[in-house]
């Protein structure tokens, strides 16, 4: 079992994110993803998180316990939420945005996404980066997953842009992580 | 038994949440028109049906409250359509004086709950299963209803689907009592094609119009005592009411009348109740404790139902997926055997009355409640089994 928490705040598309994962998993991926999400009666808008609870079994539990990956695209996210990463937890932040304090030791991965999103052309497509890197850096499934799955969850018009997120995080991901071997290593 | 209208049936495999799948449930089973007031919960649900009704000529009416969304389905189903409304627990309590109506003027249509925090307005984007009793008892009069309690967004397709065969079978309304918690959550589902979703069709009078009496019931339809319709428009006169009334429809207010009208409405359900029950169970043979659970709660008792038997316990499990009426016999014939029942649901004890009364005494029967905003903790409901156990 991975529990996942994707959090931010509206506007982000952090929720799509999550739908993104959850449904790249369960519909392509071999898995199955539950997703649920948080929000108040007054704040459909402002901070928010899905919640994804992905196993090789049919999920019953609905709610995660605690996150094996925190992926936070705001600070506020981070603040709220790092308590409930586990020892052996990854935490994924928006490098710009997120300033950690974190134990040492802490398995961590960060990535300007909303800059990268801007030099494609999209800033909307943050969010999208961030699903390749969470792909890359936690090896729940391949790109081709996601690939496959985001044609019905992007708008047509902006397909390409949003598959050019895709890859970028990705190809960041891999990247980050091969370095992150090597200093291991050295 | 009929096919579904391929038009409604969105056939493949989805990554919908509850809401999602409960809107489309209602379309493969044919229904056309939904009126409603939107409420958190369960907002999506219209909001779903609204945007696909276009490509297959159905209607949604955003009402200006709950009384007058019972009410237009009610109208809607007797102009020919299959209808539903949607609503949370504030709306559920609006709705139910024309529950009545409908319940009076045996008019099939389906409304779904999606059950938050309550009472009052309560927690509204938090889950509850606090109103299961009002879906009971909440209109007053007596009478019997039916309700459906899924688990899961793949459940809330199935048995909206199943909420609207049995009201056309019953000639009833029927709840689908969803919570927050299904209604937000987001799994696979997975539609078939249209050729293997049954629906039941309306029960329609074939005689000459000028002949028509409403509530002539001569030989019902496959056992269940009820008369055949005819929508508005079709050329007969007749009149229907929410007074008690005799077989033409027309008030008639005599102690006579009423006991024969309601020996029949309670009737037609209670004297069906072995054949509308739908349970899953899970190594009920052999337990010593079953555990009794109905919508999301039954996904907090599986967990507890395997720590109790990694504790060496046996333990069953019944699923109700039809909580309305309750699976009496089966209930008994488990109650016989064990030495307790433990009905898991997210409230202070509704549905374990029911079943005390029933099993009166002849085991323990012991309630995991909860106050809801989430979902059980599943080590509560762990202590309650080993409690029926000793």
């Amino acid at each position: 079992m991975f529990e996942l928490r994707v959090t931010g705040f509206g506007g982000q598309g952090v929720i799509r994110a999550g739908q993104i994962i959850g449904k790249a998993l369960s519909l392509h991926g071999g898995k199955f993803a539950t997703l649920t999400q948080a929000f108040g009666p007054e704040a459909r808008g402002s901070s928010c998180s899905a919640q994804v609870v992905i196993d090789d079994v049919p999920v019953t539990y609905p709610y995660i316990r605690g996150t094996d990956g925190l992926v936070a695209m705001s600070q506020e996210g981070y603040t709220k939420y790092r308590h409930e990463l586990r020892p052996g937890g990854l935490l994924i932040y928006e490098r710009d945005l997120v300033v950690i304090d974190e134990p040492p030791g802490r398995r961590r991965f960060s990535i300007p996404a909303t800059k990268f999103a801007e030099e494609i052309g999209m800033k909307m497509s943050a969010n999208i980066v961030m699903v390749g890197f969470v792909g890359a850096v936690t090896g729940l499934v391949d790109i081709g997953v996601f690939e496959k799955t985001l044609p019905s969850m992007v708008p047509a018009r902006f397909l390409e842009q949003n598959k050019r997120a895709l890859a970028k995080g990705w190809e960041f991901g891999l990247a980050e992580v091969a370095a992150a071997t090597k200093e291991a290593v050295r | 038994m009929a096919k579904a209208d391929p038009q409604g049936v969105l056939t493949g495999a989805h990554y919908i949440d509850g809401d999602e799948a409960c809107a489309e449930g209602a379309m493969a089973a044919g229904c056309r028109f939904i009126a409603g007031y939107p409420i958190t919960p369960s907002t999506e649900v219209a909001e779903r049906m609204a945007g696909r009704f276009p490509t297959m000529g159905g209607t949604f009416i955003q009402m200006e409250d709950e009384l007058a969304s019972m009410a237009a389905i009610i109208g809607a189903c007797w102009g020919g359509t299959k209808s539903m409304t949607v609503t949370s627990g504030p709306g559920f309590s609006l709705m139910m004086e024309n529950v009545g109506l409908a319940v009076m003027m045996e008019t099939p249509l389906v409304v779904v709950n999606v059950q938050r925090g309550g009472p009052s307005t309560g927690l509204p984007t938090m889950p509850g299963q606090a109103d299961m009793m009002q879906a009971k008892w909440g209109s007053h009069g007596d009478y019997e209803i039916i309700a459906v309690a899924p688990n899961s967004p793949q459940e809330a397709f199935d048995l909206t689907i199943e909420a609207f065969n049995l009201s056309e079978r019953f000639r009833s309304p029927v709840f689908v009592m969803l919570d927050e918690c299904v209604g937000h959550m987001t799994e696979k589902v997975v539609i078939p094609p249209a050729d293997r979703i049954e629906v039941v069709p309306r029960f329609m009078y074939e005689g000459p119009p000028e002949k028509y009496l409403p509530y002539q019931v001569d030989g019902g339809r496959d056992g269940v005592p009820i008369s055949p319709m005819l929508h508005a428009g079709m050329g007969a006169r007749f009149h229907t009411t929410g007074l008690t009334h005799d077989h033409r429809g027309y008030p008639v207010m005599t102690p006579e009348c009423h006991e024969q009208l309601l020996s029949r409405l309670v009737g037609k359900i209670r004297d069906h109740k072995d054949e509308i029950v739908h349970v899953v169970e899970t190594d009920v043979e052999g337990a010593d404790v079953v555990v009794l659970s109905y919508g999301i709660s039954t996904r907090v008792a599986y967990g507890a139902v395997a720590d109790a038997k990694r504790k060496g316990l046996k333990v069953g499990h019944v699923e109700m997926k039809i909580v309305w009426p309750l699976p009496e016999t089966r209930i008994l014939e488990i109650a016989a055997k064990v030495k307790g029942l433990v009905m898991v649901e997210m409230n202070l004890g509704q549905v374990v009355r029911e079943v005390q009364r029933l099993v009166s005494g002849r085991c323990k029967v012991l309630l995991a409640g909860h106050y809801g905003g989430t979902v059980h903790d599943p080590k509560k409901v762990l202590s309650k089994i080993e409690e029926a156990a000793r």
